[in-house]
């Protein structure tokens, strides 16, 4: 077969493929994908570090919580509302996890661990949902209110301060890992944790539940219209509370992950990272103003966050300056769409040619 | 309900009626039936809120497969009845009968299931999803199914676009289609649910002729297949061209029910009004020996070209054309909302530049935009604040502060003037009806002093009563020496409004008129062919 391939079906098969790419990628996550090559491009001709086995490694071991939070924020944009609370409610989980762990001197499973710590995240959710779905309040506004009583609980009444002796499970599944890269040149060696594995489940059950269950067609849908949403059967209420449960769900996973990957429990160490996570997804073509947005845009986003700082650090720039570059970035990368989108209603249709 | 769907009751009748698939998933059992020739019956049905009777016993019979029209003015109780038909209101008192079942409440799922489809104005599709998905989820949600398969949204949607015509790809999202698009996907959704009656609320508001030409098709079709249509309008022409038999209502009760046959065009502007117009046409008194407004070769890249023409005091221009024929980037480019590359404006005989709306007022232009409910007005701000806010800087006092007391003695003036129908001028826009607001946008420019006025589709959406008198203010505003230009595809308006009409044609101006020398028909033709 391949050998009667003649040049006509190679170049079909070459616009086909760019066709296919044109098609899998919208025109933002493509952006960013170029951006994140010339990106990794530059740092590689400049530092001839990049490209090195142990490096990729890292940014992909830095990339699992933000990108799990991640997951969080897009469903939530994706829906139409904003959560700043997920933060707290991953830390407030994963600290009482350790703690009742500790207390209790559990040498079991770390399955349970994880279990537990997404139940509490569960919970937490649960009662952002019910605020938002059943009283229709703005999600911005209940989310920040919830994330200082998160925070106010933790801090208050459970006194949080930082473990650094973790459960065993914890600690034996931190030091767990897929492979050891080394680096030839520097001797310098990276770990990819397992704690991979738990985000590329919760990628792939994240992209099932807005792809092929008419709930996530639900939450694209309340994003769009959500009168519509109404008229059309969707119980948008039962949506909405069921979106935040989910939300808070992910984000004790992602608290108790970084528990793991930290082989310590920091309690007040994620807060704040919310908004450079929802600005990463933003990046990543996802709709701030709900009903459209993909895994695949948000991870590009995130990888594009992620790539920026660590490729900072290996050009030696001073790491204030990581701030001052992230933030042009996100202006940048999200200004440029929203420009288009302008220039797309300036530009008018041809009419001369009736 | 899971006790219903136990025990499935069969119709005793031998001619039942056809079961839909929600009948059957629902186990909605059939009884008897009075009478098979009414997909529709509504009898006495009232509804009132708040106090205030929006419906006093009105009656509405729908034949199967039958195109009937409802028309009344804004605020008749229409869409009120609408929803109680689809079961969105619950109604105070009435009979409402199915395809034979009489019900004396209705929930939306029993409305739904018998087959109604109401196709609101604002068509309910969601922007963000693609045009097959739009056109199958609300079937698949109503089937309750837990996951989606895109082999089986793709077939529902081909088939239902098969019905309607529907060209637009089946991947594209919904939110970059045209209105007509749009609606035809609402159509394509209402449909695959079964639909044995559809209703359309005010579907041609926002198509023009050719794409109502094409839903009319769209309509004969549906109804070859059995199915009956309820069609929501005020406007005139569509009441005789589409449906067989019309029901008029006015203030929440019925006026007439009859074969639209028998209508002409005094009676139904009569019986939707109750009020007789004189039919007329505007005779100008231009006054001033050169021209208002003065256009020469004005041209814009794939908007016109070659564009001349002139405004003197005391006249209404009428700029017809089709959708696309330039008529609406002309008025948008006199007013500097898009900037003309080619050709000069005159004011008064001195060439202006004109790259800016400030620049436009500043020379005197106004400007009313198509869509006044999203170009016009600040829809949650108050109506008098929309009144005033185009001269705010002319009504301040001491240290250009905003004199309070001028202000309000300007909105009443102007409420006044204009006869707008308010309790509050503190209240919201958005509390007005289509009609005043359209009188709020006029007041706003008019309480600049405006040389010319433009005004694009004055009245569209607007119903006969309010349009009669929009026509009347304009008259008089002509009148007192303003400059005004009316652009509008509505020939009638054009007819009767202007004392001169500008046709224009694939970017160009094809012809000047006097309304007094041409009929509707030729004025199409003129539009239209070469």
């Amino acid at each position: 077969m391949i050998l009667y391939t003649g040049a006509g079906t190679q170049s079909g098969a070459l616009n086909a493929l760019v066709r296919g790419l044109a098609g899998c990628f919208r025109r933002q996550e493509l952006y960013v994908a170029l951006t994140i090559v010339a990106l990794c491009t530059t740092v590689q001709l400049r530092s001839g570090q990049f490209l090195s086995m142990n490096n990729v490694v890292d940014i992909i071991v830095s990339m699992i919580v933000p990108a799990m939070f991640g997951l969080c924020a897009l469903i939530v944009i994706v829906s139409g509302g904003i959560d700043v609370s997920f933060t707290a409610v991953a830390s407030l989980s994963m600290f009482a996890t350790t703690k009742i762990l500790l207390s209790t001197g559990y040498n079991g499973s770390v399955f349970w661990a994880f279990a537990m710590s997404a139940l509490l995240g569960l919970i937490l959710g649960a009662v952002n949902g019910a605020i938002i779905a059943f009283f229709n309040l703005p999600t911005l506004i209940v989310t920040l209110g919830t994330q200082g009583v998160f925070m106010g609980i933790l801090q208050g009444a459970l006194n949080a301060q930082e473990i650094a002796d973790v459960p065993q499970a914890i600690f034996d599944f931190g030091n767990s890992r897929l492979f050891v890269a080394t680096n030839p040149t520097s001797g310098l060696s990276s770990n990819l944790s397992s704690s991979v594995l738990i985000l590329i489940g919760l990628i792939l059950v994240t992209f099932f539940l807005l792809r092929y269950t008419i709930w996530g067609r639900g939450v694209y849908a309340i994003g769009g219209d959500a009168a519509a949403a109404v008229r059309a059967g969707f119980p948008v209420k039962w949506i909405k509370f069921s979106i935040y449960c989910l939300v808070g769900l992910i984000a004790g996973i992602a608290g108790l992950t970084r528990v793991c990957m930290m082989q310590n429990c920091q309690p007040t160490n994620l807060i704040g990272m919310e908004l450079l996570v929802i600005a990463s997804v933003v990046l990543g073509g996802v709709s701030i103003t709900g009903g459209s947005g993909t895994i695949t845009g948000m991870l590009f986003g995130t990888a594009l966050i992620t790539i920026m700082s660590n490729s900072l650090l290996l050009l030696g720039i001073r790491s204030y300056w990581q701030n001052f570059f992230t933030g042009l970035l996100i202006i940048v990368g999200t200004g440029i769409s929203a420009l288009q989108l302008v220039a797309s209603h300036k530009r008018l249709p041809r009419i001369m040619d009736t | 309900m899971l006790e219903h769907r136990k025990t499935r009751v069969r119709s005793p009748l031998g001619n039942a009626p056809a079961v839909t698939r929600h009948q059957r998933d629902w186990g909605i059992a059939l009884m008897e039936s009075t009478d098979n020739r009414y997909i529709l019956r509504a009898t006495g049905i009232r509804k009132s809120f708040g106090g205030v009777q929006a419906l006093k016993g009105v009656s509405l019979e729908i034949g199967k497969a039958e195109i009937h029209c409802l028309a009344g003015e804004n605020g008749c109780g229409k869409s009120t009845l609408i929803k109680i038909i689809s079961g969105v209101h619950a109604m105070d008192a009435g009979e409402l009968e199915l395809d034979g079942v009489r019900y004396s409440k209705i929930t939306p799922l029993e409305s739904i299931v018998h087959g109604v489809q109401v196709i609101y104005q604002d068509l309910s599709v969601f922007p963000n999803l693609t045009v097959k998905e739009n056109i199958a989820i609300s079937s698949e949600v109503a089937s309750r199914r837990r996951l989606v398969s895109w082999r089986r949204v793709r077939k529902i949607a081909e088939e239902a676009a098969r019905m309607v015509e529907l060209s637009a790809d089946l991947n594209s999202i919904v939110g970059q289609l045209s209105v007509a698009e749009k609606q035809q996907v609402a159509i394509s959704r209402a449909l695959i649910n079964d639909a044995r009656l559809i209703i359309m609320d005010e579907p041609t508001t926002a198509l023009t002729r050719r794409e109502v030409q094409t839903l009319f098709r769209i309509i004969k079709r549906l109804q070859s297949q059995g199915i009956a249509i309820l069609f929501v309008s005020h406007k005139l022409d569509e009441v005789f061209e589409i449906s067989e038999r019309f029901t008029i209502l006015r203030n929440g009760e019925n006026v007439i029910t009859d074969d639209t046959s028998r209508l002409n065009s005094e009676d139904f502007t009569f019986y939707m009004t109750g009020r007789r117009f004189e039919k007329s046409r505007f005779e100008a008194n231009p006054t001033g020996a050169r021209p208002i407004l003065e256009v020469k070769d004005l041209g814009l890249k794939n908007g016109f070209t070659e564009v001349s023409f002139s405004v003197y005091a005391g006249e209404i221009v009428g700029i017809t054309g089709l959708l696309g024929s330039g008529r609406t980037e002309l008025a948008q480019a006199l007013f500097g909302i898009r900037r003309a590359d080619q050709g000069s404006i005159y004011v008064d005989g001195r060439e202006v530049k004109i790259s800016s709306a400030m620049q436009a007022m500043a020379c005197g232009i106004g400007y009313v935009p198509e869509d006044r409910l999203t170009e016009g007005l600040f829809l949650t701000q108050p109506i008098g604040t929309n009144i005033i806010i185009s001269k705010i800087d002319q009504l301040t006092g001491l240290l250009g502060l905003i004199d309070e007391a001028r202000v309000s003695g300007e909105i009443s003036r102007w409420v006044e003037r204009l006869a707008i129908h308010t309790t509050d001028p503190g209240r919201p826009a958005q509390t007005l009806s289509g009609g005043n607001q359209q009188r709020v946008v006029l007041a706003k420019w008019m309480s600049r002093d405006m040389k010319v006025l433009i005004l694009n589709g004055p009245t569209m959406g607007v119903d006969i009563g309010s349009k009669h008198d929009i026509h009347e203010i304009l008259k008089s505003l002509a009148r007192t020496g303003l400059g005004i230009i009316v652009i509008s595809d509505d020939l009638p308006e054009v007819l009767s409004l202007c004392s001169r009409i500008l046709v224009m044609k694939s970017g160009r101006l094809s012809g000047t008129l006097e309304p007094r020398n041409v009929s509707e028909r030729e004025l199409a033709e003129i539009c239209v062919g070469g």
